[in-house]
């Protein structure tokens, strides 16, 4: 089994049925090759899912490599492959994917980029920015997610819900995250106000 | 009720393309447009009353009276402005469309009768079990499909659900031969009413091992039964079908509801505010699926 990355990548291309695709995804997948790279990100745009799913763990796997290539061809066409390569930064967590995260959840037209985005944003590895950066990019993502927190839909809500709890590790801005809370305890939806204790309870547990 | 609906507001049940002038409507505008001379207006303005839940005595009112609408007839003989105004009073909540929505079940027009018996299954009032039990007539032999026509010659998913809504014991016999319809979707309600009616986990994993189905439309269709029942053994194969994430948060949020509603019931003075360790393993579940 020492296919190499040219044979690897050709499967994929040549892949004749569902089950061979995410076959072969999953050999890729397994090589942790930074050449396959634009071919797992292909793969989301495949209408696949268990093929598209497998790219997006490749993908995280791989790690900061990804990023840039992830960037690059997020696809403004197909909101299917974008919620996978938003699910790849959010997985990922590199915070180079701040802006694009933040514009995904707010603008984007598709619930399931915007749900991934949102439980992106509370994730991202802050401490790799510099000390300049660092407030700033933790305050933009606040804002982000404060703001879809009232959004009509509502597992935009629990998404955003999902993301404050994440970002509340961050201490300097658990306050405003736990009023926000507080508020969204009197949400009208029954899942929501249910994910809001569980956050309220994590909260409690990790002073 | 049959045609999940992953985002809440892609409106699956708008008219399509709306009418010159017919927006923006406000209240008002929408209760006298019921009598419009304009007919698309009519009809517009029923489903517009249902999808903002318009629940004022003068709406409800107006659209008892369009559940008797003669003047709008499709080439078929069919009556939209009435299957609107069915379907707007399933949502509004007031019973007082009960008795209309019954002689809906006898409506020539199949749509007017599915959209009745929604609605009847919605309202929560238990005196339209035996005319939904009619609906059921003849049994399995008789729920055949009409020749040139895309559906069965009663709602039958439709009323099925309903008498499973409504929690209609003594339709149970009755509804048990439908496991065996030829027709999978009528399976589906039958093992959904079933579970309802029986809490037998028989019925549940009937709908379970449906998700395997190769058909993605079904397996949409059971994930929104599951969710609707509540079936919480289900979670995880909810939680891997082969299907969009939307519909599975949709699912599990049913199961979530059904969790937090039974433990509301049986609050612990003690402990108000703890979550059952079911609702967290459904919650973990859900989070996976942003």
């Amino acid at each position: 089994m020492t296919d190499s990355p040219q044979e690897l990548i050709r499967a994929i291309e040549q892949a004749d049925s569902p089950g061979r695709l995410v076959a072969s995804v999953r050999a890729l997948t397994a090589a942790r090759l930074e050449v396959g790279i634009p071919t797992l990100i292909a793969v989301l745009g495949y209408n696949n899912p268990g093929a598209a799913v497998a790219a997006v763990e490749g993908l995280i796997q791989l790690g900061e490599i990804a990023v840039q290539p992830l960037l690059e061809k997020l696809d403004a066409y197909d909101y299917g492959a974008r919620a996978y390569a938003i699910r790849a930064l959010a997985g990922i967590a590199d915070p180079r994917a701040l802006d694009i995260l933040v514009e995904a959840a707010v603008t984007d037209f598709a619930p399931s980029v915007r749900r991934a985005a949102a439980k992106g944003l509370g994730n991202l590895r802050w401490n790799t920015l510099n000390a300049q950066q660092i407030q700033s990019a933790i305050a933009r993502a606040l804002e982000t997610l404060l703001l879809i927190s009232q959004d009509q839909d509502w597992a935009i809500r629990y998404a955003a819900v999902v993301g404050l709890q994440a970002l509340s590790t961050q201490l300097e801005v658990r306050p405003s995250i736990q009023k926000r809370l507080a508020e969204m305890a009197l949400d009208n939806d029954p899942a929501v106000r249910a994910r809001v204790q569980l956050a309220h309870q994590s909260l409690v547990m990790s002073p | 009720m049959r045609s999940p609906n992953p985002d809440r507001y892609s409106e699956s049940d708008s008219p399509s393309g709306n009418p010159p002038g017919s927006e923006p409507l406000t209240v008002e505008q929408a209760i006298a447009n019921l009598r419009h001379e304009d007919l698309s207006l009519r009809y517009y303005a029923a489903w517009w009353l249902g999808k903002f839940r318009v629940r004022e005595s003068a709406a409800v009112e107006a659209l008892i009276t369009a559940l008797e609408d003669e003047s709008d007839r499709t080439e078929l003989g069919g009556y939209p402005l009435r299957r609107n105004a069915a379907r707007a009073l399933g949502k509004l909540s007031d019973r007082r469309a009960v008795p209309g929505l019954i002689r809906c079940l006898r409506c020539s027009d199949f749509y007017v009768r599915e959209a009745a018996a929604q609605s009847l299954g919605m309202l929560g009032d238990r005196t339209c079990i035996p005319e939904l039990m009619q609906l059921l007539e003849g049994g399995v032999v008789a729920a055949l499909p009409v020749p040139g026509r895309p559906h069965l010659t009663q709602p039958y998913e439709a009323a099925l659900e309903a008498l499973g809504a409504l929690q209609a014991a003594e339709a149970t016999a009755q509804i048990q031969p439908f496991l065996e319809h030829p027709v999978a979707r009528v399976q589906y309600a039958a093992a959904r009413a079933m579970y309802q009616l029986t809490e037998d986990s028989v019925y549940g994993e009937r709908l379970v091992q449906a998700l395997e189905g190769s058909d993605l439309q079904l397996r949409r269709i059971v994930l929104s039964d599951l969710g609707a029942i509540g079936y919480l053994p289900a979670a995880e194969a909810i939680a891997s079908a082969a299907t969009e994430n939307s519909f599975k948060l949709i699912a599990l949020k049913g199961l979530l509801e059904h969790v937090q509603a039974r433990a509301i019931a049986s609050l612990h003075p003690d402990e108000p505010n703890s979550l059952s360790a079911d609702a967290i393993r459904v919650m973990t579940l859900m989070d996976a699926l942003l």
